[in-house]
């Protein structure tokens, strides 16, 4: 190789080098802000202050939804397997709010347990099929999860 | 030299690389306008509407391949802009700057169609999340790329500093990809993935057309703009002036 372009070659594999570091460190210092959602799980360990706002992700459990006889006002439980939280909302939710699917609330906690959410917005995952293939799951008692690896939910 | 080589270096030649490309785009044309009629109407007719979404699933035969491709062409702008600087190779630089429009138009169809798509979905158009906040930032460097090119009088010196700038912003790359995983967003992690897909082939299928007559749109757009570009730059050479009396070069 010419002794010029093999200088430019090295050059710019310093500078990829270069910034590729300086990226990875600063999103690695970042990477608590990075957070879209805390989980409740989060909560319980971490004492978050009440009145703050942030958001809440995670699933709502099934059974859990108690809507008000008059108004938009409902209230749910969030949780991640391990921890829960209450959530309290009055607006409309979106239309993919369902039992047992993924949500991120954006409020504030009122008490450890109970959070005062301001947003619901659902979050979706990445499983993609037609209706009739969800019921056959449905009726033989499975949930279509292909990508175990990856977190989902 | 083998065959292969040969046949890149002969692409760097401008006459043989208009030559070649202009055999090749009424083919690459027909097959995009063939693919993407037969991708709209499998994904809006044929395929089935999701079991939780509903119709609204079907933004994705546009907003996958869309976001796929913006990724794509950044990684190749990228290569062609190492190529562009280390070899001063004109035609990798005409090909590098010719692929940033197309890029850029893929890239604002992603955001837009994921935003009419999150608006359903999610219950909003836009949340700051860092998938959709680096699909963003790629967007802006698209513009950027564009702007520093445009800003440049001599259009080979223009070239090399907007492929400086393509090479450096490929840092953004994995970023976008592994956003979904690495941090938790309102974003879905990828249904396609090296290991399989977690949607029904009934699906999956047009998705997949989408994707090919994507690419091939793409190569076409491009060899359009570097053949116009090739032109306009050369204008005052000798194969030109064959070419518009008429002679075969």
């Amino acid at each position: 190789m010419h002794p010029t372009r093999k200088r430019r070659m090295i050059g710019l594999l310093v500078i990829i080098a270069g910034v590729g570091l300086a990226s990875a460190v600063t999103f690695y210092a970042l990477r608590q802000n990075m957070l879209f959602f805390v989980s409740p799980a989060d909560i319980a360990e971490q004492q978050l202050p009440m009145g703050r706002e942030f958001r809440l992700g995670g699933l709502v459990v099934p059974g859990s939804v108690k809507r008000a006889e008059d108004g938009l006002a409902v209230e749910f439980q969030v949780t991640d397997g391990s921890d829960s939280v209450t959530v309290n909302f009055d607006g409309i939710l979106p239309d993919l709010f369902r039992e047992g699917q993924g949500v991120i609330a954006r409020g504030s906690l009122e008490t450890p347990e109970r959070f005062m959410a301001r947003e619901v917005l659902a979050k979706h995952d990445e499983n993609y099929m037609p209706p009739e293939v969800a019921e056959a799951l449905e009726e033989r008692g499975m949930h279509y999860r292909p990508n175990n690896d990856s977190e989902g939910g | 030299m083998n065959r292969f080589m040969l046949f890149f270096h002969k692409l760097g030649s401008p006459p043989w690389f208009y030559q070649f490309s202009g055999r090749l785009l009424p083919w690459l044309w027909t097959v995009f306008l063939v693919l993407a009629a037969t991708g709209i109407y499998l994904g809006l007719v044929k395929a089935p509407p999701d079991y939780l979404q509903g119709e609204s699933a079907r933004i994705m035969y546009i907003h996958v391949p869309s976001a796929y491709l913006s990724m794509m062409i950044y990684a190749l702008m990228a290569v062609m802009g190492f190529i562009a600087l280390v070899w001063h190779v004109r035609i990798s630089e005409i090909m590098m700057i010719s692929s940033a429009p197309v890029g850029a138009m893929f890239t604002a169809l992603a955001l837009i169609t994921g935003s009419l798509w999150g608006r359903p979905t999610w219950g909003t158009y836009w949340v700051w999340d860092a998938r959709l906040t680096s699909e963003l930032v790629l967007l802006f460097l698209y513009l950027g790329i564009m702007g520093l090119y445009a800003a440049h009088d001599e259009p080979r010196k223009a070239a090399r500093a907007a492929a400086l700038l393509a090479i450096v912003g490929v840092v953004n790359l994995p970023i976008i990809h592994y956003s979904v995983l690495w941090w938790n967003t309102l974003h879905q992690p990828p249904s396609l993935t090296t290991g399989g897909s977690s949607i029904h082939p009934s699906m999956l299928w047009p998705l997949l057309v989408m994707i090919v007559a994507w690419k091939i749109y793409y190569i076409a757009n491009l060899l359009d703009r570097a053949r116009e570009k090739l032109l306009d730059q050369d204008r005052n050479k000798r194969w030109v002036a064959d070419l518009a009396h008429g002679d075969k070069t």
